[in-house]
């Protein structure tokens, strides 16, 4: 990747930090959701492209992190980026659910000083954005993202102990888990808005296989005043879903933020 | 084989644990297995569970390759893929589980006794129950027969039900 132009570094930057905002759509795809057994692998392709589940344009390389079942942190084994997936495994070892997640997030912006216009640095964060303006700037403009993108697996019986908020950006507490979707049953589930319950927020369902069909058939909802959605599936397979704030940007000069929550779902056949 | 108790308990679909042999529910069931020309014959998993409304569904049996060794898990690996069994049951249970683990089973029909009150058959209280058959073949299909029945802890019961490709008929009598 060329840095040299910052433009272009900003706008690459971007893209690795809300790939829901751009036409490719990023997606973990686990070999297996459920798994029965005490010690099982799965291994998962983690890609972006425009065909759900078909790899056919660029790899995710980010290491995700691996939440498991007993509150603990897991790791990944034999991350490896390709040309178009990057593909890892995942020991499961404990019973009940973990949850694989990429959290993306950055501060892209601009400030004067002295009449010159500066980019903010590369790798900037909220946590780290007042230390990145000098005093006296002027003209501060900043974009913040927070996107998510996980998925989840269950080794026996669902538990839930992996649903825990951080009260940053888009998360998903289960009322249906993520890991007992059945076709016939509606599936609910609440998306939280920085820890509160996200109201009004887009929320659409894309089933796998697009290329062996002709509509894309994407399930657009909204989520209610407590951030709740209901789900009812046309058929069983994977779906991607993705969830993104409604309404307009804030305007020119204000901060922006731009939040994203992806998740890959498998809803099984009754 | 010992019994242990596997995170159900007999009440959970039953009444009281002990009832006098003399008296005893008897559950005779019948399970087809039918014999499939197929260039990859696997013998199927199988699950026989009982269900009723507002209560755990209890498994019976399973038949799987609990004594597989080596990287498929120890034969647990695939039971997920009798799957409504796995959702409604098997999920719960720790495996192996004595009682209820038994080898999978030859095409042919199979009988089976089950004594309330003893093993991995509970007492069964008056009302509307189903038994379900779950079968599922590694690299070949899953099919489920269910068979409804009402038990008032007194009159014989008997139904049966058929499977169009993964098991053939199945017919089940209970009585006292």
């Amino acid at each position: 990747m060329n840095l040299r132009n910052p433009m272009i570094a900003i706008a690459a930057l971007a893209v690795v930090a809300a790939p829901a905002a751009y036409a490719h759509r990023a997606w973990l795809l686990p070999s297996s959701t459920i798994v029965s057994g005490t010690d099982n692998y799965v291994t998962v392709d983690a890609a972006a492209s425009n065909e759900v589940f078909f790899f056919d344009h660029r790899p995710l390389v980010q290491i995700p992190t691996v939440f498991q079942p007993d509150g603990t942190e897991g790791k990944i084994e034999n991350h490896a980026v390709g040309k178009f997936r990057a593909t890892f495994d995942l020991h499961l070892t404990q019973q009940g659910t973990y949850r694989l997640s990429i959290l993306n997030e950055g501060v892209v912006g601009s400030y004067k000083l002295n009449g010159e216009t500066k980019q903010l640095p590369r790798g900037t964060t909220a946590a780290t954005l007042a230390a990145a303006i000098p005093a006296g700037a002027t003209d501060v403009t900043t974009s913040e993202s927070i996107g998510r993108n996980e998925t989840f697996i269950t080794q026996g019986a669902p538990t839930n102990t992996v649903f825990k908020t951080s009260g940053r950006g888009i998360e998903l507490v289960p009322v249906t888990h993520p890991n007992d979707l059945i076709v016939g049953e509606p599936a609910t589930f609440q998306f939280m808005t920085d820890g509160k319950p996200g109201a009004n927020l887009k929320v659409t369902a894309i089933q796998g296989g697009i290329r062996y069909r002709d509509a894309l058939n994407p399930i657009d909802l909204k989520t209610d005043a407590q951030g709740k959605v209901v789900i009812n599936w046309p058929g069983p397979g994977m779906y991607w879903l993705n969830v993104t704030p409604e309404g307009a940007p804030a305007a020119p000069g204000q901060p922006q933020r731009r939040l994203a929550y992806i998740t890959t779902l498998e809803v099984l056949a009754p | 084989m010992q019994f242990r108790i596997t995170g159900l308990t007999a009440a959970a679909l039953g009444g009281a644990a002990f009832t006098p042999a003399a008296n005893a529910q008897t559950l005779d069931l019948s399970v087809a297995i039918p014999k499939l020309t197929v260039a990859e014959y696997h013998r199927p998993y199988v699950a026989i569970w009982l269900e009723k409304e507002g209560v755990t569904p209890r498994t019976i049996a399973v038949w799987y390759d609990f004594d597989l060794k080596g990287s498929e898990g120890e034969g647990t690996k695939w039971l997920r893929d009798v799957r409504q069994w796995w959702r409604a049951s098997g999920r719960s249970i720790a495996f192996p589980a004595d009682g209820i683990t038994g080898a999978t089973r030859a095409p042919g029909t199979h009988k089976l006794n089950f004594t309330g009150g003893r093993g991995s058959m509970p007492n069964l209280t008056p009302g509307a129950y189903r038994l379900i058959v779950e079968a599922a073949r590694e690299a070949g299909g899953r099919e489920a027969v269910t068979l409804s029945f009402n038990w008032d802890g007194k009159t014989a019961v008997s139904a049966s039900g058929k499977g169009a490709h993964e098991l053939g008929a199945v017919s089940m009598t209970l009585k006292r």
